[in-house]
């Protein structure tokens, strides 16, 4: 494919509506348009020649939405955006504009008690175990201290409570009078989620939660949270980069690239029949398990991730993507629903699914 | 077989920590052919990266090591200091999984390329500075004319672990030996550096020790691969065989804990527990408290890896009783 190609834009069916398919569940949290930017720090020589404060572009325009009950894989090489959208989600940053709606509630504009209502509702456990747990703390004042916080029982059912906690994340009871530097990675990150459900929380937002362990311990973090989700009917934001542990947990999966949603679908429809040329790479990139199924001797995509600050025009991919055209160098491909009903942000995608007519090929 | 390259015998490592002498690797036997690519897998605290460093001897005193390295016939352990300059970094050269705290800071990529062709190589002073944006281009640097200048902030962190590889290259190694070198990088650059150690080694003919703790890798890079456990080698052999059927109960515990397609959102198989704290196993088998094959006779002593067909090594007692890992049955 070469040469010019002007396209007229008919898709039928924008972000409007980024569920895919019309499975059961219908959606509990929806995010429209969310737009996130961080001032950058200027030099001294940046004032001495007076040039504008520049931005990082953390998230730009993200749409996507997550089901009751399902497990939601967020995909991404690091600087995509993937944890900036988790604590954008759980209000830890504010947000540039955008809409962030939880169960009808709109959530940007949360403030004092409502804040905090939502907070508990929606909990999020972070990667690095020894950063979120006070050292200083035992697990019994940690987990007591966010039972107070936000008085979820009084204070002489507390012991039963943690003790409830406790068998909930298979940690033996005589653990609870331990501080976090007693116990091992994957222990720290049972103790980070038994925290997270004292709130009884309908969603859980996992951020890279078994990126740090190794890889028996990680499959026992996997098994942990799969029993959770069933028992205490979860919702769950699964962010990380590993991506068999994303397709093993997701009902449905996000692609993000330099802060935005590339695509978005099924679990096994993504990554049977990826759609978007950066799905794709990623797919081939990761190395798969069996040896008798090597890659090609070429690398899955060249290049590097653009810089933040000053994104390609036009798609964000076009610089390392192998199939793209003039086009797409000039005009941004909006997130549409192709015939399948996932969703991709790919111009060639949307045109072979007659999405887009092209008046030359 | 040919006559191995690298060749280590009963390496024991010790280290001096708070509680005394501490052992980190434990009596390790390795072979290393000339231009193949060896992984060493294991999770953190096997000894993988341990054993790598001995190689080299760059084990701070008053950690020790001992046992036996023999490099082309000669045993590396009891040189002097000086004689050991002469191999490291020249004949065997090293990466590490952090370029930006392996680089030196303050110097540009190019001067630190041109100090180890001065240190290893006798070429003049042109056609060192030539050789350096030779080596940069070979490693897929763009414009290396003009990069050789850049300081190591000025590169992305995959162009840094080139700039990394490009520097062990300059004395031509005959082997180099590489810990986590992708680890801190994402899966598209792990990719381009994976795939750029491969083309090197097959265009040089230079052997490579991967350390690593992804056993996809191993998989998509490595010939051969050693299984590491609490400072020991479990199980060793070419990558395909042991990966289609684990001699060794923790490598198919290792295996079985990686999801796999076919089942998704069914609960994995874990190994129960948590790896031993150094030194605290004795003589008996290391993976015994975790293993579900674990009887009488591997307490009694310490499981001696044994040599198998096709070259495979086992440590583990009830290496042919193991189930076969269903994944590559289909």
């Amino acid at each position: 494919m070469g040469g010019s190609m002007t396209m007229s834009a008919v898709a039928q069916s924008t972000a409007n509506a980024p569920e895919t398919g019309s499975a059961p569940g219908e959606p509990l949290l929806v995010v429209r348009k969310l737009t996130k930017t961080f001032a950058r720090s200027r030099s001294l020589m940046d004032l001495v020649k007076g040039e504008p404060r520049r931005r990082v572009h953390a998230l730009t325009e993200v749409d996507l939405s997550v089901r009751r009950g399902e497990t939601l894989g967020i995909v991404g090489e690091s600087g995509c955006g993937k944890s900036t959208l988790a604590r954008c989600l759980v209000r830890l940053h504010r947000v540039d504009s955008g809409s962030v709606t939880y169960d009808g509630l709109d959530v940007v504009a949360l403030r004092g008690a409502a804040l905090r209502r939502f907070n508990r509702r929606v909990q999020m456990v972070f990667q690095d175990p020894y950063g979120s747990l006070n050292p200083r703390m035992t697990v019994r004042a940690t987990i007591a201290e966010a039972l107070s916080v936000h008085r979820i029982c009084p204070r002489r059912e507390m012991p039963a409570r943690i003790a409830a906690l406790m068998d909930l994340v298979h940690l033996p009871l005589s653990a609870a009078g331990r501080r976090p530097h007693e116990f091992s990675g994957g222990q720290r990150q049972r103790i980070g989620i038994a925290r997270a459900l004292a709130l009884e929380p309908d969603c859980l937002i996992a951020d890279e939660l078994v990126s740090a362990l190794d890889v028996s311990v990680q499959a026992q973090m996997v098994n942990l949270l799969l029993e959770l989700q069933e028992r205490l009917h979860l919702t769950v934001l699964f962010i990380a980069h590993d991506l068999r542990l994303v397709r093993h947990l997701s009902h449905r999966v996000a692609v993000m690239y330099l802060g935005r949603v590339v695509e978005l679908a099924e679990t096994e429809a993504l990554f049977a029949h990826p759609r978007h040329p950066y799905t794709r790479a990623l797919l081939d990139a990761a190395p798969e398990l069996d040896p008798s199924r090597r890659g090609s001797a070429e690398a899955a995509v060249r290049g590097e991730l653009p810089s933040p600050v000053n994104p390609p025009p036009g798609c964000a991919f076009h610089p390392r993507c192998p199939v793209a055209i003039e086009y797409c160098r000039r005009v941004r491909p909006e997130l549409v629903r192709l015939r399948d009903g996932r969703l991709a942000a790919c111009h060639l995608a949307a045109t072979e699914d007659g999405l887009v007519q092209s008046t030359e090929l | 077989m040919t006559t191995p390259l690298l060749s280590i015998r009963g390496l024991r490592t010790t280290l001096a920590t708070e509680r005394g002498q501490v052992t980190v690797v434990d009596g390790v036997d390795l072979d290393v052919q000339p231009g193949e690519i060896l992984g060493l897998v294991g999770e953190s605290g096997s000894g993988k990266s341990m054993t790598l460093r001995s190689i080299l001897r760059l084990i701070r005193a008053p950690g020790r090591v001992s046992g036996q390295v023999l490099w082309r016939g000669r045993d590396l352990v009891p040189l002097r200091e000086a004689e050991m300059r002469a191999i490291r970094g020249r004949e065997i050269g090293m990466i590490f999984q952090e370029p930006m705290t392996a680089l030196n800071p303050v110097l540009s990529v190019g001067a630190q390329i041109l100090e180890n062709l001065v240190a290893h190589t006798d070429l003049g002073r042109s056609a060192r500075q030539a050789r350096a944006v030779e080596l940069l281009d070979l490693v897929g640097i763009s414009a290396p004319a003009q990069r050789v200048n850049d300081y190591p902030h000025q590169f992305s962190g995959g162009m840094r672990q080139r700039a990394m590889i490009a520097i062990a290259l300059a004395s031509n190694p005959t082997l180099l030996l590489a810990d986590e070198p992708t680890t801190a990088l994402d899966v598209t650059i792990q990719d381009q550096i994976l795939k750029l150690l491969m083309h090197l080694r097959a265009t040089l003919k230079m052997a490579v020790i991967l350390v690593t703790h992804d056993l996809g890798v191993v998989a998509q890079s490595c010939d051969r691969v050693a299984v590491l456990y609490a400072g020991r080698v479990a199980e060793y052999g070419a990558v395909g065989p042991v990966f289609a059927a684990p001699h060794h109960a923790y490598t198919l515990g290792l295996l079985r804990s990686v999801p796999d397609a076919r089942h998704a959102r069914q609960p994995l198989r874990p190994i129960g527990g948590a790896p031993p704290a150094p030194d605290t196993v004795g003589e008996r088998c290391a993976f015994m408290p975790r293993c579900a094959y674990a009887t009488a006779a591997c307490a009694t002593a310490r499981p001696p890896l044994v040599s198998l067909s096709d070259g495979r090594l086992s440590a583990c007692v009830h290496w042919d009783q193991l189930e076969a890992n269903e994944w590559a049955a289909v």
